[in-house]
């Protein structure tokens, strides 16, 4: 990056570093040097790490994978908000030119007792599987491909399933709540599944197991703060969660 | 039983509870209103008139006060365990001070009830000691004799203001508990939460402060 001599910046990271899950875990300060705008957070720490290990040192660990956005890997508490200050935006689609020269940035991995440490930035996030898990199964016909249009799903619930869809499971919401909860992601999940004529039959069954996986993973109780749709990356709404709510309520009396 | 135990469950039960609490404050607020109307201590009268009804109203109240009080604190602590960890830097974007805060408004509002029982129920506290001798208490002249204290006129006045933070997220979070919510009502609900908490808050403000700057007396 160091065609960019114009407008890059320098800029000073406080990052959390961490041995392993039991060690003992600080902040440390780095310098990010030749920052191009146009880079991307998780590239201006590729270089960061690369500075690290000609040096010798042990490079930061995060997560990442598609970096585009779209599979929920990347999880950073970037200046107290769970992928950054921009709205709607995955730490890895964060760009540098948020920043400014001579900023400080606060790096830290997502906080809650379901999500332990496993090493600096990266957490395990196996108890949002392990609610997905407890989901079940949906029932579908096996055979030969169905026609495209056998089951008729209107609009309306196509829309509303695909908002909820758009949950990448990255757990911001978790990372945001103030009381650990996973109930943003939980709820997208239950209502995507409750709308659909796949998903419906099971309905009741689903929400109660999930619910339950929930509370047995160490997440905490929603108290309606609504933290997590404002830190959500793909802006899933607490409707969901209201949703999550009416369908517990239909199940309670079954 | 799930309600009980689950995690959505015990919500339910602190909204229904928070919601039957709040239709008490509005059935008290009318009665306690009754004092403009110069009806107080007929209004009194009146309920004391049927000890039956008022000490099975008094027991359902307890019951649910205990329920909201004791999920709540379960709750909370709950919570306070599932996040055990702060940030070092921690940027709030929805959260508010009421939504935050609910356990200590809760429990400051508990406190305050005990005292104001202690007050104008059981009539134990030194301003209301001289009814003691009395065969019928006049209520007008308790309540106006007691608000003429400025120091108990700003412990109701507190006590109101937990009750308007405490309202102000209560009332859109009971809602949405009860899955009553969706992308158009939320903020219509934070709204209305606000400006319902803070009639309630004046309302009730309003007779200890017209006691006080002497507009109401005996
Ligand atoms: S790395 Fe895939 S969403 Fe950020």
């Amino acid at each position: 990056m160091s065609a960019h001599t114009s407008n890059t910046m320098t800029i000073t990271l406080h990052v959390w570093r961490q041995a392993g899950p039991n060690a003992p875990g600080k902040l440390e300060q780095y310098e990010a040097k030749n920052v191009s705008p146009d880079q991307s957070f998780l590239e201006m720490l590729d270089e960061v790490n690369e500075d690290l290990i000609k040096a010798g040192k042990d490079p930061i660990a995060f997560d990442h994978d598609c970096r585009e956005g779209i599979c929920g890997m990347c999880s950073s508490v970037i200046n107290g908000v769970p992928h950054g200050g921009q709205v709607r935006t995955t730490a890895c689609q964060l760009h540098m030119r948020t920043f400014k020269d001579g900023d400080a940035i606060y790096i830290e991995p997502w906080r809650a007792k379901a999500f332990p440490i496993i090493k600096d930035l990266i957490v395990d996030r196996n108890a949002l599987e392990r609610i997905m898990q407890a989901g079940g199964y949906t029932s579908c016909h096996t055979g030969g491909v169905p026609d495209g249009n056998a089951i008729l799903i209107p609009k309306p619930e196509a829309d509303y399933a695909m908002d909820a869809a758009e949950c990448i499971g990255c757990g911001a919401c978790v990372a945001a709540c103030p009381n650990g909860s996973a109930m943003l992601y939980t709820s997208a999940k239950v209502a995507q599944l409750s709308v659909l004529p796949q998903g419906k039959a099971e309905a009741a069954e689903r929400v109660c197991a999930m619910v339950d996986a929930m509370q047995e993973n160490g997440f905490g109780n929603c108290s309606n703060h609504y933290e997590c749709q404002a830190a959500c990356p793909k802006g899933i709404s607490v409707k969901f969660i209201a949703k999550l709510n009416r369908e517990y309520q239909k199940a309670l009396f079954k | 039983m799930r309600i009980f135990n689950s995690t959505v469950g015990r919500k339910l039960l602190m909204s229904i509870s928070g919601q039957l609490l709040i239709i008490f404050v509005l059935i008290h607020l009318a009665g306690n209103s009754t004092i403009y109307f110069g009806w107080i201590n007929a209004y009194a009268e009146h309920l004391h008139s049927m000890p039956p009804v008022v000490w099975v109203f008094r027991a359902i109240m307890l019951a649910i006060v205990g329920t909201h009080i004791c999920y709540g604190v379960m709750l909370t602590l709950e919570n306070k365990a599932a996040n055990p960890t702060n940030y070092a830097v921690k940027r709030q974007l929805k959260a508010s001070f009421a939504s935050e805060n609910m356990i200590w408004t809760g429990l400051l509002l508990a406190a305050f009830i005990v005292y104001h029982l202690l007050q104008f129920t059981v009539k134990v506290t030194p301003d209301v000691a001289w009814t003691a001798n009395q065969a019928v208490v006049d209520v007008f002249k308790m309540v106006v004799t007691s608000f003429s204290n400025a120091a108990i006129v700003v412990v109701y006045a507190l006590a109101m203001i937990m009750l308007f933070l405490h309202l102000s997220h209560g009332i859109p979070s009971f809602l949405q508990t009860m899955g009553w919510n969706n992308d158009k009502t939320i903020p219509v609900y934070g709204t209305a939460g606000k400006v319902i908490s803070a009639f309630l808050m004046l309302a009730y403000i309003s007779i200890p402060a017209t006691i006080l700057v002497g507009l109401l007396k005996l």
